[in-house]
């Protein structure tokens, strides 16, 4: 596939970033806010609520990391206009001017002295108008280089190792050199292989700050623990599928950035890239903790390779599913936008594979709905750092 | 056809990638990175996605897939056995 004069059709936003879909959010900050939210996007059609079971009692780096990441949310390219809701104004008005900072609209509103009523016919005012200002806005053509992808696999089994997470290296090494910007992480799951990504790090900084991350993970990993991480990493699922250690997993996990592609920087859990490349962001290995965080990143497009046949999706960020597993191909196929079985018949061959994930990027880039959209998957899971106060 | 791949040369172990492998069923491999062929009689069921043992092991050895170590062996393995959990376990945490 000749990549260098290639295009795709996005939603250009006010602060020069490139989105793939135009979705008008309702946020809650706190579970307190969940059921107004849900109310306005019932009341509006077009708009997502996105409800969450956090935002109360949170300190320090935890709350920051809460607040930046309904922030990031807010901000992601695919997001045209945002309504906040949270059970009193000072923190709606925080989260609402974080976002506010791209130039998109955005309206907020606190419950407490209106009550749910009055905040839902209120917020449910603005959402109005923002879906049918949004509805006008019209794609453009734009250079490939406007596109940031993310990956992380899920329900792994080996033949993620040998199928799936390969054909999205083969992708990245690809979009690489186009100046798209990357993105992988499961800090936990390059264990055993943490190495090999050390030495893949363009630079000795990058290499000691991707190394910090790592130690402080295992660190929270050891504390934790008990005689191991039985049925828990690996998962039982992937245990079924018949992968056997960590390091089994995070060999077959590491090979979705490629061969080619040099890891540009690193990111802690609430920070967003400040240019092309492929960037490591400090994460969960949990698909929709990870996923959440690629979408409050920045990121506009996800390829997700699954073994045993993860269903995740996320409320703005486009999951695109590829599996090798013939059986999973066949029991899930309504989850299964890339079907790279053929690999393991030697009927495709890599390059064909990563071809193959490229179109499928293409065409949900230009708005073709992921099969997690149209099953109406939006899992969307903040991470939490410690306990509430 | 192909029963089982392995990575790359010098790997001990293979993956099924078909369903309903048999105990005495002879299996063609795949050695993906260098594409060749490598012929192991099956000695156990393994289900797809699980894999065999492509040499004999005993407690304490290590076991090589992608060029990169595994784990350990935790109870003796002969070629054609199905490799899991049962006799292989991790080195860390």
């Amino acid at each position: 596939m000749d990549l260098a004069k290639s295009t795709f059709w996005g939603f250009k936003r006010e602060n020069g970033r490139v989105g793939v879909r135009n979705h008008v959010i309702i946020l809650p900050v706190d579970d307190l806010s969940n059921a107004a939210a849900q109310a306005v996007a019932n009341n509006i059609e077009g708009t997502i609520a996105i409800p969450h079971p956090y935002g109360r009692l949170q300190f320090g780096a935890d709350l920051d990391l809460h607040f930046r990441t309904l922030i990031g949310t807010g901000c992601n390219p695919n997001v045209a206009a945002v309504v906040v809701i949270c059970i009193e104004d000072g923190w709606a008005k925080k989260v609402a001017d974080g976002i506010k900072a791209t130039g998109k609209p955005v309206a907020y509103f606190g419950i407490e002295q209106h009550g749910d009523h009055d905040t839902i016919m209120r917020a449910s005012k603005a959402a109005k108008e923002y879906v049918q200002w949004a509805s006008e806005l019209r794609r453009e053509e734009r250079p490939l280089k406007d596109l940031w992808v993310s990956t992380k696999c899920g329900e792994s089994d080996t033949t993620s190792g040998c199928g799936a997470n390969p054909t999205v290296g083969n992708a990245f090494d690809k979009l690489y050199p186009h100046k798209v910007t990357l993105a992988f992480g499961e800090t936990t799951e390059l264990t055993g292989g943490e190495h090999l990504v050390a030495a893949r790090c363009r630079t000795d900084d990058v290499r000691k700050k991707f190394q910090f991350m790592f130690d402080r993970y295992q660190a929270i990993i050891d504390k934790h623990k008990t005689s191991d991480l039985s049925d828990s990493q690996p998962t039982k699922g992937n245990i079924a599928g018949g992968l056997t250690t960590i390091e089994e997993k995070a060999l077959g996990n590491i090979q979705k950035i490629g061969r080619k592609c040099l890891i540009d920087g690193v990111l802690d859990k609430h920070e967003e890239p400040t240019g092309p490349g492929l960037w490591f962001i400090d994460s969960s290995s949990a698909a929709a903790e990870m996923v959440t965080l690629c979408a409050a990143a920045g990121y506009t497009v996800h390829f997700f390779p699954t073994g045993q046949g993860n269903v995740i999706g996320n409320p703005i960020l486009p999951v695109i599913k590829l599996c090798a597993n013939p059986r999973t191909v066949r029991t899930m196929s309504e989850h299964v936008d890339v079907d790279v079985s053929g690999l393991l018949r030697k009927e495709m061959n890599p390059d064909q594979a990563g071809d193959a994930l490229l179109e499928c990027m293409f065409r949900t880039a230009n708005g073709r709905l992921t099969a997690a959209e149209a099953l109406g998957h939006r899992e969307f899971v903040l991470t939490r750092l410690y306990e509430s106060a | 056809m192909i029963h089982f791949v392995v990575h790359e040369e010098g790997d001990g172990v293979g993956v099924v990638v078909v369903e309903g492998v048999k105990a005495g069923q002879d299996l063609v491999g795949w050695i993906m990175e260098d594409d060749k062929e490598v012929k192991v009689t099956a000695k156990s069921d393994i289900p797809i996605g699980h894999k065999i043992a492509l040499k004999d092991y005993k407690p304490g050895d290590t076991v090589i897939k992608y060029g990169v170590d595994i784990g350990k062996i935790v109870a003796p393995i002969a070629r054609g056995e199905h490799t899991h959990v049962q006799n292989l376990k991790t080195k860390r945490w």
